[in-house]
C-alpha cells in the first residue's frame, strides 16, 4: 500500500478540479434551493451546457473561444433556464424537480445520440476546444506546482478555478445580503406571502435559476476545459447528487457552504477512490469481489447512501445548527 | 412527543436505514461481473463488432483485424477481435486512421458503410474512443404490415406496461405526498431477480419464467413493505419534510442502483425463457405471442386493481386517504395500514412491471430509472396522485413515444415523452384529471 | 384623534341596506363573481362594491366563501366567470403581486410569517420600489443603502406601534400565534397600500392589545385607507366597523351598518339555519 498517494490523493480532492467544479455547481444550487427553495434536480444539464456551449462553439461551429466562453457562460444556462423554468416556475416545487431531472435525461439521450454526432460528437463528445486558455498558461508544462500536486497545465486550471470560485462567493455573498437576497428568502420561506407583499416571485424565482444555473456552467465548464473534452458520461443525471452532496454536508443557505461541501466530499472520495484502487491492485481485494472499474461505482454509492444519511440525520449540515436553514424545513 | 420517545423513533430509523442497505445487499450479493480494463496513459481506440444470427441476436464477431495508422501513414498498431467481437487499441496521442480489414470477415458478411473505412479518430492522453463498424444489410425500418398499427400496437404495450409500474408511484405521491424517486429501482429489482431466478438459477435449479415471475412479485411487495416500515414509515412518525424524504428517496434510487450495477453488471442481459419467438403475422401488424400474453396481464392486472379501488374497503380507503389523510384518518380509518398496503402493492406491481418490460427488450442496471421518467411524464399527464390519471397518461406516454418514431430518430424516442411532459405542465399543470390547489 | 368613536359612516349617505348596493365611492367592485370546486360552488357574489375610505367588515359562518373570496378579490385565486375593478382597474388576467402593487394588500388567515428570517427582515420586505432588489444594482451597496435605511426606520416605527419591537431581531418563526398575527399586518402596512384586506387579524391577539390594534386602523381609515376585514367576533364588527357585509354559502345575503345586521332575518337564518326567529346573539358565537 502506497500510503503517501493516499494522502496526497486525499488532500488533491480538498482543492483540486473536482473540488472547483462541484463547488461551483453546489454554489449554483445554493442559490437555487438554499436561498430560494427551488428543488434543482438538473445541475448537472447546466453543467453540460457550461461544457458544451464552450465545444460547441469551438469544434462544432468554429467560433474562437471567447465566443464559446459566452455561450458557455451565458447563453447556453440561460435558455435551459427559460426551458425549465417557465412551466414550472408557477407550481409546486416538486414540478421542477422533475422536470429538471427529466431534462437530465433528455440531455443524455440527445447527446449520445450518433444521429447529432455532428454537432455533439455522441458519445465519444468533443474535444480540444481549449487551446486558447492553456496558450495564456504561464506555468511549466512538465513542472510540478503546490507541494507537488499539480503539474503546470493542472495548476493554471485550478488557479483560474480559485479565482472565479472566490469571484462567485463574493457575488453570492454580496447579493444574499441586499433586499434582492431578501426578497429570494422570503420566497423561499412562503412564496404567496412575497407575493402578497408586491414581489414578482415567478421572476425573481427564474432569476434565481439563471444565475444558480450560470455558476452550475461555470463548474461544468471548467471540468470541460481541465480535460480537454465534454462527453455526455461527465454530465448524467447522477453528477447532480455529488453537487446535492456538497451543498447539504456544508449547509444550504450558508455562502461558504457549498465549499467547505465539496472540499470534505473530494476529499473523502479521492481517499476511498485510492484506498480501493490499492486493495484491488495489491490483492487485498480479489478479483471475484472488486475490480478497477467496480471502484468508481463505489463512488456513486457513497453519494446514495450519503444524501440519505445526512438527510435523515444531518438535514442542516454537518456545522449547522437546528435553527437555520436545514434541508427538512418544509 | 416526548424526549426519549424520540430518541426512539431516531434509533429505529437508524436501524431500519440499515436493515434495508443490508437486505439489498444480500438480495443481490449473487451475480458476478466481467472486468474491463481503464486507460491512463495515450489513448485508447476499441469498438465491438457485431452481426445479427439467425435469430435476430446479436453475437460478437471474432478473428477480425483491425490496424491505426498515424498521420504520416505509417501504422501504429492493430488487433483482432476476440470472441465476443471486443477489440481495443493503446496508441500515444494524435489522429488515426482505423481500418477494419474486410480480408479477415468471415464469408458471407459486409461492412454495412464501406466508404466509411477507414475512420478516423482523434485521441488525447486517457481518452478512450469507441468506433463502429456496422455490419450487414441497412436496416429496414419497417417490420413489414402498416407501420403506424405497429407503432400503436407497441405503443399500447409500453404503455401497459408503464401504467402498471406507475400505479404504485402514484398510490404512494397520493397517501403520503412523497414523490418516490426509488420506484424505478423497484422496477429494475423485479427484473433482476427474474433473471437471477431464470437464468442464474437459485441452487444450480433454473426456475421457469413463471414461478419466477411468482415469486419475483412476492419478493418485491415484501421488500417495499419492509422498505416502507423500517424507512418511511419512522420518517413520517418524526414529521420529516417532503423535501428531507424526497432526497432521501434519491438517495436510495442512487444507492440501489450502483448496488445493482456493482453485482449485475452493465452490459443489458436477456431472460431465459420466451426469448425467440416466431411473431405473428397479423397483416396490419405483427405480434410474438409474449407480448399478446403481455399485453393481457397488463390489462388484467389493471382492471383487477381498479375495480380493487372502486369495491373493496381496503381499495375505497385508499381513496379516501389520498383524497384527504386527515378526514380519512378522523373516519377512523387506519391511515398507517393503508399506506403500508400501498407500498407492498405499489412494490409488487413494480416489480411485475419490471419482469414484463425485461421480456420485451433487455434487462440492465438503469432500466428501472429510464422507466420513472416515462412514469413521471404519464403521472403528471394525468394528474399526480390520482389513480386512474396515471393509468390514462401512462398508456398516452407508451403511445406517444412509439409514434413519435415516425418523426425523431428511435434513439431519441424517449425525448418526445419527456418534452410532452414539460408541454402539458405549460398548458395544463394540474393533468387531465387533477384539481387546483387550497391557498391562503 | 377623537375621544369620541370616530366613524366614516356619512360616507354611506342614501346607500340601501340591501345586498349589491351601489356605493358612493367604490374604490372596489366585484361582479358576477363566481368559483366552484368540483360539484361545490363556494363563491357566487352577484354584485359587490366597497366603499373607499371606510371600514368594512366581511362576515358569515364558517365555510361561507370568505377566503376564497378574498383569493379571488386578490388574484391569489381566478374566478370561473366574473369581473374585479380595484380603482378602476380590471383585476382580469393581471397577476397577485401586480394587485399589491396597485395598492391592495391582503393578509392571510393562516399566518404567513417567513420563519427563517428576522422580524425586521420580514418588515423591510414590505418596502415597495426598492432599488436593491435588482440583482445587479444589489451588487452595488451605495445605490440602495440609503433607501434601506429609510425603510428600516419606518418598519422600526410599525414595529413600535404593534409592541413587537423587542422581538426585532428574533427570527420570525418564534413568534407567537398572535404576534404573527400582528407580525403579518405591519408587514401589509409597510407597502403603503390605499386598501388593506385582512383575514381575521385579531384572531388570537390578546384583548388589551386587541383594543389599541382597533384604534389603529381606525387610525388607518382617518388617514384614508380603506379597509375590509373578515372577522367572527361581533363585539370587534360592531365596534370598528361602518359597513357589514354577510355571506353565507357563497353569497351574499346582507348589508348595511352593523346596528342593522343584528337583527336581519337573513343573517339570523344564515347563522342559526333557517325558521328561527328570536334575534340574533352572536356574542356566544
Ligand atoms: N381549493 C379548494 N378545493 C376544494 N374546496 C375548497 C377549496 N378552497 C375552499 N374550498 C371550499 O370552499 C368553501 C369556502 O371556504 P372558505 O375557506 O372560503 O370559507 P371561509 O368563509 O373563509 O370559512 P372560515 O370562516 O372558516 O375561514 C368551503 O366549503 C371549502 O371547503
Ligand atoms: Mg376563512
Amino acid at each position: 500500500m502506497d500510503w503517501g498517494a493516499i494522502i496526497q490523493n486525499s488532500f488533491r480532492g480538498f482543492i483540486g478540479e473536482p473540488f472547483i467544479y462541484f463547488s461551483l455547481a453546489a454554489m449554483g444550487l445554493n442559490m437555487h434551493y438554499g436561498y430560494t427553495g427551488l428543488l434543482n434536480f438538473g445541475q448537472a444539464v447546466f453543467m453540460a451546457a457550461g461544457a458544451y456551449g464552450l465545444s460547441m462553439a469551438v469544434v462544432t461551429l468554429g467560433l474562437n473561444f471567447w465566443w464559446g466562453l459566452l455561450l458557455g457562460i451565458v447563453v447556453f444556462p440561460l435558455l435551459l433556464a427559460l426551458i425549465m423554468g417557465v412551466p414550472t416556475l408557477r407550481l409546486r416545487a416538486d414540478y421542477l424537480a422533475i422536470v429538471t431531472i427529466a431534462a437530465s435525461e433528455m440531455f443524455r439521450i440527445i447527446a449520445r445520440s450518433p444521429s447529432l454526432d455532428r454537432w455533439t460528437g455522441s458519445s465519444d463528445g468533443l474535444t480540444a476546444f481549449a487551446n486558447t486558455f492553456y496558450d495564456f498558461n504561464p506555468f511549466d508544462k512538465q513542472k510540478r506546482y503546490f507541494f507537488g500536486l499539480f503539474i503546470g497545465n493542472q495548476m493554471w486550471v485550478v488557479l483560474i478555478g480559485w479565482i472565479v470560485l472566490s469571484i462567485v462567493v463574493l457575488i453570492v455573498w454580496m447579493t444574499m445580503r441586499s433586499p434582492w437576497g431578501r426578497v429570494l428568502r422570503a420566497i423561499r420561506e412562503d412564496e404567496d406571502a412575497a407575493r402578497s407583499l408586491g414581489k414578482n416571485a415567478y421572476w425573481f424565482k427564474m432569476q434565481s435559476l439563471m444565475i444558480g444555473g450560470m455558476f452550475g456552467a461555470l463548474g461544468g465548464m471548467f471540468r470541460a476545459i481541465g480535460t480537454q473534452s465534454a462527453q455526455p458520461q461527465n454530465f448524467i443525471t447522477d453528477v447532480t447528487f455529488f453537487a446535492w452532496v456538497a451543498l447539504i454536508l456544508g449547509g444550504a443557505a450558508k455562502v461558504g457552504g457549498p465549499i467547505a461541501g465539496a472540499a470534505i466530499l473530494y476529499g473523502i472520495l479521492n481517499f476511498t477512490d485510492v484506498f480501493l484502487r490499492q486493495l484491488v491492485e495489491n490483492g487485498y481485494v480479489p478479483e471475484s469481489v472488486m475490480d478497477g472499474t467496480q471502484v468508481g461505482q463505489v463512488r456513486f454509492m457513497l453519494i446514495g447512501l450519503g444524501l440519505i444519511l445526512l438527510a435523515i440525520y444531518r438535514p442542516q449540515g454537518i456545522f449547522g445548527t437546528k435553527e437555520e436553514m436545514a434541508l427538512d424545513d418544509r | 412527543m416526548g424526549g426519549v420517545q424520540l430518541v426512539a423513533t431516531f434509533a429505529r430509523a437508524r436501524r431500519g436505514v440499515l436493515a434495508v442497505v443490508v437486505a439489498f445487499l444480500v438480495l443481490l450479493g449473487l451475480g458476478s461481473n466481467g472486468p474491463v480494463s481503464a486507460q491512463e496513459e495515450g489513448g485508447e481506440v476499441k469498438g465491438s463488432l457485431v452481426q445479427k444470427n439467425e435469430e435476430g441476436e446479436r453475437v460478437g464477431v471474432p478473428s477480425v483485424t483491425f490496424r491505426a495508422f498515424d498521420e504520416s501513414g505509417a501504422e501504429v498498431a492493430s488487433t483482432t477481435t476476440g470472441e465476443d467481437g471486443a477489440w481495443s487499441m493503446v496508441v500515444p496521442e494524435g489522429t488515426y486512421d482505423i481500418l477494419l480489414d474486410v480480408e479477415t470477415l468471415p464469408d458471407g458478411v459486409a461492412l454495412r458503410n464501406p466508404d466509411k473505412n477507414p475512420a478516423q479518430v482523434t485521441l488525447i492522453d486517457g481518452s478512450s474512443k469507441s468506433t463502429l463498424f456496422p455490419l450487414g444489410e441497412p436496416e429496414e425500418s419497417s417490420a413489414g404490415g402498416n407501420t403506424v398499427i405497429q407503432l400503436i400496437v407497441d405503443g399500447l404495450k409500453l404503455g401497459l406496461i408503464i401504467a402498471m409500474c406507475a400505479i404504485g408511484l402514484s398510490l404512494i405521491y397520493g397517501t403520503t405526498g412523497l414523490t418516490n424517486f426509488a420506484h424505478g429501482e423497484a422496477v429494475t429489482f423485479g427484473a433482476v431477480m427474474a433473471y437471477l431466478l431464470n437464468n442464474a438459477g437459485v441452487f444450480g435449479v433454473q426456475l421457469p419464467l413463471i414461478p419466477a415471475t411468482i415469486i419475483v412479485v412476492v419478493i418485491c411487495g415484501g421488500v417495499g413493505g419492509l422498505f416502507n416500515r423500517t424507512v418511511w414509515r419512522p420518517m413520517r412518525r418524526r414529521g420529516a419534510s417532503l423535501v428531507a424524504a424526497l432526497v432521501v428517496s434519491i438517495g436510495f434510487s442512487i444507492f440501489f442502483r450502483y448496488v445493482i450495477l456493482f453485482t449485475f453488471g452493465g452490459r443489458a442481459k436477456r431472460l431465459r425463457d420466451y426469448q425467440i419467438q416466431e411473431q405473428w403475422d397479423l397483416g396490419l401488424f405483427r405480434l410474438a405471442p409474449k407480448d399478446l400474453v403481455l399485453m393481457i396481464i397488463s390489462i388484467a392486472v389493471l382492471v383487477g386493481v381498479a375495480s380493487a379501488l372502486q369495491l373493496t374497503r381496503m381499495g375505497k380507503a385508499m381513496r379516501a386517504v389520498s383524497d384527504n389523510r386527515d378526514l380519512a384518518e378522523s373516519t377512523g380509518i387506519d391511515v398507517e395500514r393503508v399506506i403500508s398496503l400501498v407500498w407492498i402493492f405499489g412494490s409488487a406491481l413494480a416489480g411485475l412491471g419490471g419482469v414484463l418490460f425485461g421480456l420485451t427488450e433487455s434487462i440492465n442496471w438503469e432500466m428501472g430509472f429510464r422507466i420513472l421518467l416515462l412514469m413521471f411524464a404519464g403521472v403528471t399527464l394525468g394528474g399526480l396522485g390520482t389513480a386512474y390519471g396515471a393509468l390514462f397518461g401512462s398508456i398516452i406516454v407508451g403511445l406517444f413515444i412509439q409514434l413519435s418514431t415516425l418523426i425523431i430518430p428511435t434513439d431519441m424516442k424517449n425525448v418526445g415523452a419527456l418534452l410532452m411532459l414539460i408541454v402539458i405542465l405549460l398548458i395544463r399543470p394540474q393533468g387531465l384529471f387533477g384539481r387546483r390547489e387550497r391557498i391562503g | 384623534m377623537t375621544a369620541e368613536p370616530s366613524t366614516a359612516q356619512h360616507l354611506f349617505d342614501g346607500v340601501p341596506f340591501e345586498p349589491g348596493a351601489a356605493k358612493n365611492d367604490p374604490i372596489l367592485v366585484a361582479d358576477g363573481v363566481r368559483r366552484a370546486f368540483g360539484g361545490l360552488v363556494a363563491v357566487d357574489v352577484d354584485h359587490l362594491e366597497v366603499q373607499r375610505g371606510a371600514i368594512t367588515a366581511l362576515i358569515g359562518p364558517n365555510g361561507a366563501g370568505k377566503t376564497t373570496f378574498f383569493n379571488l378579490l386578490t388574484n391569489f385565486d381566478e374566478p370561473d366567470t366574473g369581473s374585479r375593478l380595484f380603482e378602476g382597474n380590471d383585476l382580469a388576467g393581471v397577476s397577485a403581486y401586480k394587485v399589491a402593487n396597485l395598492g391592495m394588500v391582503r393578509t392571510f388567515q393562516l399566518t404567513k410569517s417567513l420563519s427563517k428570517m428576522t422580524v425586521i427582515d420580514n418588515m423591510c420586505l414590505g418596502g415597495t420600489g426598492q432599488t436593491g432588489e435588482s440583482f445587479f444594482k444589489a451588487l452595488f451597496p451605495f445605490l440602495w443603502r440609503r433607501q434601506e435605511a429609510e425603510i428600516t426606520e419606518r418598519a422600526d416605527a410599525l414595529l413600535e406601534r404593534f409592541k413587537l419591537s423587542h422581538m426585532r431581531d428574533e427570527f420570525a418563526g418564534t413568534l407567537s400565534g398572535g404576534q404573527r398575527k400582528l407580525l403579518e399586518m405591519a408587514r401589509a402596512l409597510m407597502v403603503k397600500p390605499n386598501m388593506v384586506m385582512l383575514d381575521e387579524p385579531m384572531a388570537g391577539v390578546n384583548p388589551a392589545l386587541k383594543q389599541s390594534l382597533l384604534d389603529h386602523v381606525k387610525g388607518l381609515r382617518d388617514e384614508g385607507m380603506t379597509v375590509l376585514f373578515v372577522e367572527h367576533d361581533m363585539d370587534m364588527v360592531q365596534e370598528i366597523s361602518d359597513w357589514v357585509v354577510v355571506m353565507a354559502e357563497g353569497r351574499i345575503i346582507a348589508e348595511g351598518p352593523p346596528e342593522s345586521i343584528a337583527s336581519n332575518q337573513a343573517v339570523i337564518d344564515a347563522y342559526l339555519g333557517a325558521h328561527h326567529d328570536s334575534a340574533l346573539d352572536l356574542e356566544a358565537d
